[in-house]
């Protein structure tokens, strides 16, 4: 596990978007969290990896593409966002899709990561 | 030992019992001698301050349940401002911004934005999401 900032804030994120604002409402806390200069992580967690889904087009629906706010996450500071690798495998995600910087972490290093945050905000 | 908590609130009082046992945990930890300074609202969470919103009488309204807590304890209750005016809850300064005759927030809670969630979350031993529904 690397990256992972001992004392920091997880923030975890388990709904796609659209559809629900949570996950944007995720979103947006990561970054201002990052923005107080604080450390902060994002995971995204089971259905929250179809955010990931690349060409993802919701100007027909209405609402902002979170995807571009994720990728723009490493001027932020958040060089690395974690994302469940099992829920990306049965989304059909390849390393491709993934944000730069995006860590994979099966079972055992999700414990370690929620075992190295401070607080957990679930999502 | 004691502890600070911050907790976040994601879940509608209409929509479940959530906001409800965000409440009573909140009042059983300070009941416990814990301490909890403020409570932040965000997404669906902030329609707990719509001032307007009516609960059966047969049922407890969350609202009051919050507003009691903040009145006995000094907690502050604090709305994320751009999820609370994305769904109406707007204080004077708001409504009067945005062009409304009125403020929609109860008087018991506050607009903020998410830097209060992280300066809470910077003192705070212990920080309790309490989520939407799935």
């Amino acid at each position: 596990m690397k990256a992972a900032a001992q004392g920091g804030v997880l923030v975890v994120t388990r709904h796609p978007q659209p559809g629900r604002s949570l996950a944007r409402s995720a979103l947006d806390t990561a970054l201002a969290t990052a923005a107080f200069e604080q450390p902060v992580n994002l995971l995204f967690l089971g259905a929250g990896v179809l955010q990931l889904l690349p060409e993802q087009d919701s100007s027909d629906v209405g609402v902002r593409n979170l995807r571009k706010v994720i990728d723009s996450m490493p001027l932020y500071d958040m060089e690395h966002c974690y994302v469940d690798a099992e829920g990306a495998a049965r989304a059909g995600l390849t390393a491709t899709d993934l944000p730069p910087g995006a860590i994979l972490v099966d079972h055992t290093a999700l414990r370690a990561l929620f075992d190295s945050h401070r607080h957990v905000l679930g999502f | 030992m004691t502890l600070h908590y911050c907790l976040l609130v994601l879940a509608a009082p209409a929509s479940g019992h959530t906001s409800l046992t965000a409440a009573r945990f909140a009042a059983a930890l300070l009941a416990r001698g814990h301490t909890l300074s403020r409570v932040f609202f965000l997404d669906n969470g902030t329609s707990n301050g719509l001032a307007t919103a009516i609960t059966p009488q047969d049922e407890r309204s969350p609202q009051q349940a919050w507003s009691a807590l903040a009145d006995a304890n000094g907690t502050e209750l604090v709305l994320c401002v751009s999820s609370a005016v994305k769904r109406g809850l707007l204080d004077s300064a708001e409504a009067q911004r945005h062009g409304f005759p009125a403020a929609t927030v109860h008087p018991g809670f506050t607009l903020g934005g998410l830097g209060l969630l992280v300066e809470a979350m910077q003192s705070a031993d212990r920080v309790v999401t309490f989520g939407a529904p799935a």
